[in-house]
């Protein structure tokens, strides 16, 4: 009887109305709202883009003679660089744009540059910028898949696959895992879109950080908050860093960098209070010193050099994926 | 007085079959009223017609509600400065088809209203443009920079009905102490914004939606300090206050507690803050950018409740037109404000409707109260009063479109709203500035 109930399950979960739909968004704006069975399906494309990254022969032609705009209101060496090497891998004409924001019309710029840029008929338009909500302001003005590359301090979409990406491949997988995401989580959209990715792939999230930099009200995004690495840290898997901006060291926020090293610091003693099999992560670009030690951001337990690898294998999937290209098609999201 | 928008009225109207609502004189009775010369003549049940003029004309109202026109206590209007977000004219057009017949405009114009002949400029516009009254308030500090107090003796000579430095917060103690002080000898209402200006810094209701969006929050405090700070002013200098928009419970029990010490305070609510909350906003959009910010529901909540139990006497449209280079920006980046004059009445009737108020209530709130706080002769259906009339169907359904506004601005948080009640006709002296065709 067992036997019978479960297959006839199995069977209508295989019914055309039960399976997964194939990734289908329009833009990448943010992880809040994707599925599990699409966040799944992207990390298995990056898991295959990294294979072709680490060929001789890096080409794949899945979107040749494609146009693919870098539009960055915001400086950022490291992830224009990545995409526009995973634009290029996939074959595309890559164009990159860095704007200027210090006029204070910079909004009505924004749609202007929105306009006009859709005029050029891009294919895929990769934007960054410094208030939140801007990214998806701009999509409604574009013809052509938009991937948000940070807005303000709302989401920074592909930081969290590429991290999901680098843990799922040093621990197997993610549902289960506890992960303490720790530092200046006020301002950062890479807390909020790993908040969201590891809360959807069933991780356990912490935040710790000082209640200066934990904004209001957030355990109700499913997160533990902790004011201390000692309290936080213990029974972590995953131990993952967060850029402390400057302009946020000197009075504001905490009173010094020196103070703040003192009790966020990861140090060496901190790292081992967490599981001995830890990993150590960091988004970059580090403050040495700062929110990291360099010996642990150099030691055997870190991983940031190889999140800056799958920083490209995702994005290389998130393109193609946009545009229906590649593998991994219908069904297969198992 | 020249009256180029309005034709000549009759001299005498008699509306029958009417449910006359007078929240000035708790009536609420089926009955006929008349209205003489621009002044209401009669009330009553099956009013004698043996002795009106042969060009009487009669209005069957077929039952629906006749009451005071709305007294809107607080508007922006772009004129003088920014007459492309909107001018007096098209805010009277507005403001007439949602039923108000007087609106205080605010002084945050370009220049600042700080001056007796800028008071006079305002009135003598609004004497050849508009249909309905516009009440002209002065700055209470010269450039609204809060730091010297206006002429508020000439002003208030001049004409302006209320003093405030509108959008912004008095940051200085001192400077609300002797602006109350002397507004006390010319008996001058003082209108306060209440956001104290570093910790509402925020763009958003300080909460969970605002952490998930990652925008920087305005918490509850940045209300409720500067409040508190001003009812201690108000009692150590025994002026005349008003809170312009209140949007947490606890402010409702600040106000609540200074009345009750006998402090010559009141509050208002923008109509915003009780119809919508924080959730609205949905994905940054900036129309719903309004200040004081739309709060959670429990602070939706009790607002409501403070209208319903009488510690707030007076709703207000809030009306403060955007254009697009002020609002089509990024949440952050954007302009607080929305328009309000044509929805404030039908938002308002979501209480009646939803939260279970009644309407004679909310009718008091929108035009008795804020008509009696201002000291004006309008809100009220007494014999010899002004004849400033709406008629109202209050169940009348309609969909709020952008295209239909009259507003010059279209930055309303109703767009495509479902309302219950709509005004169909308003009258001014008597004289009617506004139908809807049926």
């Amino acid at each position: 009887m067992t036997n019978s109930s479960s297959s006839s399950a199995s069977a209508e979960l295989n019914a055309p109305a039960f399976r997964p739909k194939p990734f289908n968004l329009r833009h990448l704006l943010g992880i809040e709202g994707i599925s599990t069975a699409d966040i799944t399906h992207l990390l298995d494309r990056a898991d295959e883009m990294v294979a072709i990254s680490r060929r001789v022969k890096k080409e794949r032609h899945t979107l040749k003679g494609r146009t693919l705009i870098n539009l960055f209101f915001e400086n950022s060496t490291r992830t224009q660089s990545s995409f526009e090497i995973a634009g290029k891998r996939l074959g595309m004409d890559v164009i990159n744009m860095a704007v200027q924001t210090s006029s204070v019309k910079k909004g009505e710029t924004l749609l202007d540059t929105a306009v006009t840029l859709n005029a050029m008929q891009p294919d895929l338009l990769v934007v960054r910028h410094n208030a939140a909500g801007a990214v998806e302001l701009l999509s409604q003005k574009m013809g052509c898949p938009v991937i948000n590359a940070g807005d303000g301090a709302h989401e920074h979409p592909t930081q969290a696959l590429l991290d999901a990406l680098t843990i799922r491949r040093s621990k197997g997988q993610i549902n289960g895992l506890t992960v303490a995401i720790c530092g200046d989580i006020a301002h950062s959209r890479v807390a909020r879109s790993n908040i969201h990715l590891l809360n959807a792939m069933g991780a356990q999230v912490r935040v710790i950080a000082p209640s200066t930099l934990l904004p209001g009200h957030i355990e109700d995004l499913g997160v533990t908050a902790y004011r201390s690495m000692e309290k936080g840290l213990p029974g972590c898997d995953v131990v993952m860093m967060l850029r402390l901006q400057s302009e946020r060291m000197s009075g504001a926020f905490i009173p010094s960098a020196r103070e703040y090293y003192r009790y966020f610091g990861l140090t060496a003693e901190r790292v081992a209070l967490a599981k001995s099999d830890a990993i150590v992560m960091h988004p970059g670009p580090m403050n040495r010193g700062v929110e990291i030690a360099s010996t642990i951001a150099d030691g055997v337990q870190s991983v940031i050099v190889e999140q800056v690898e799958m920083g490209v294998a995702v994005r290389m999937a998130v393109m193609e994926a946009l545009h229906g290209e590649g593998t991994a098609g219908d069904g297969a999201a198992a | 007085m020249k009256r180029s928008i309005t034709s000549k009225p009759p001299s005498q109207r008699l509306f029958v079959n009417a449910r006359v609502i007078d929240p000035s004189q708790d009536l609420d009775i089926h009955a006929d009223m008349l209205v003489t010369k621009g002044k209401i003549a009669a009330i009553g049940k099956d009013l004698p017609r043996d002795k009106l003029k042969k060009s009487c004309k009669i209005i069957d109202c077929k039952g629906m509600v006749l009451a005071p026109g709305l007294v809107d206590a607080r508007v922006f209007i772009g004129e003088p400065g920014g007459e492309h977000r909107e001018t007096i004219k098209s805010a009277s057009r507005a403001a007439a088809s949602g039923g108000v017949t007087s609106l205080v405009m605010m002084p945050d114009t370009d220049p600042v209203i700080d001056d007796a002949a800028l008071v006079e400029f305002v009135r003598q516009t609004a004497r050849e443009k508009s249909r309905i009254r516009i009440l002209p308030s002065a700055a209470l500090s010269k450039g609204q920079r809060g730091e010297e107090m206006t002429e508020i003796g000439l002003l208030s000579k001049a004409g302006a009905v209320a003093f405030t430095d509108g959008r912004q917060t008095i940051d200085s103690a001192q400077m609300m102490r002797r602006a109350l002080t002397y507004a006390g000898d010319f008996d001058a209402l003082i209108m306060a914004a209440t956001r104290d200006n570093s910790l509402g810094g925020g763009v958003m209701n300080a909460g969970l939606n605002a952490t998930r969006m990652g925008l920087p929050g305005i918490p509850r405090e940045a209300e409720i300090i500067p409040l508190e700070r001003d009812m201690r002013v108000v009692a150590m200098t025994r002026g005349r206050y008003h809170a312009s928009t209140l949007s947490t419970s606890d402010s409702v029990d600040v106000i609540s507690r200074a009345r009750d010490k006998g402090l010559d305070v009141s509050a208002g609510v923008a109509v915003a803050n009780l119809a919508l909350n924080d959730n609205d906003i949905g994905s940054y959009r900036t129309f719903f950018r309004v200040s004081p910010p739309l709060r959670n529901e429990d602070d939706r909540l009790a607002m409501v409740d403070g209208i319903r139990t009488g510690k707030i006497d007076i709703i207000c449209s809030n009306h403060d037109p955007q254009d697009v280079d002020t609002k089509r920006l990024p949440f952050a980046e954007a302009a607080d404000g929305a328009i309000g004059l044509e929805s404030m009445l039908a938002a308002t009737l979501r209480l009646h409707h939803t939260d279970g108020v009644p309407l004679s209530r909310l009718l008091y709130c929108l035009s008795t109260g804020p008509a009696k706080r201002l000291g004006l002769k309008s809100g009220t259906l007494e014999i010899g009063a002004a004849a400033d009339i709406i008629l109202l169907d209050p169940d009348m359904p309609w969909i709020l479109q952008e295209e239909e506004l009259l507003s010059r601005s279209r930055n309303t948080a109703f767009e495509g709203a479902r309302f219950q009640g709509r005004v169909l006709k308003t009258f001014v002296d008597g004289r009617t500035v506004f139908s809807r065709d049926a």
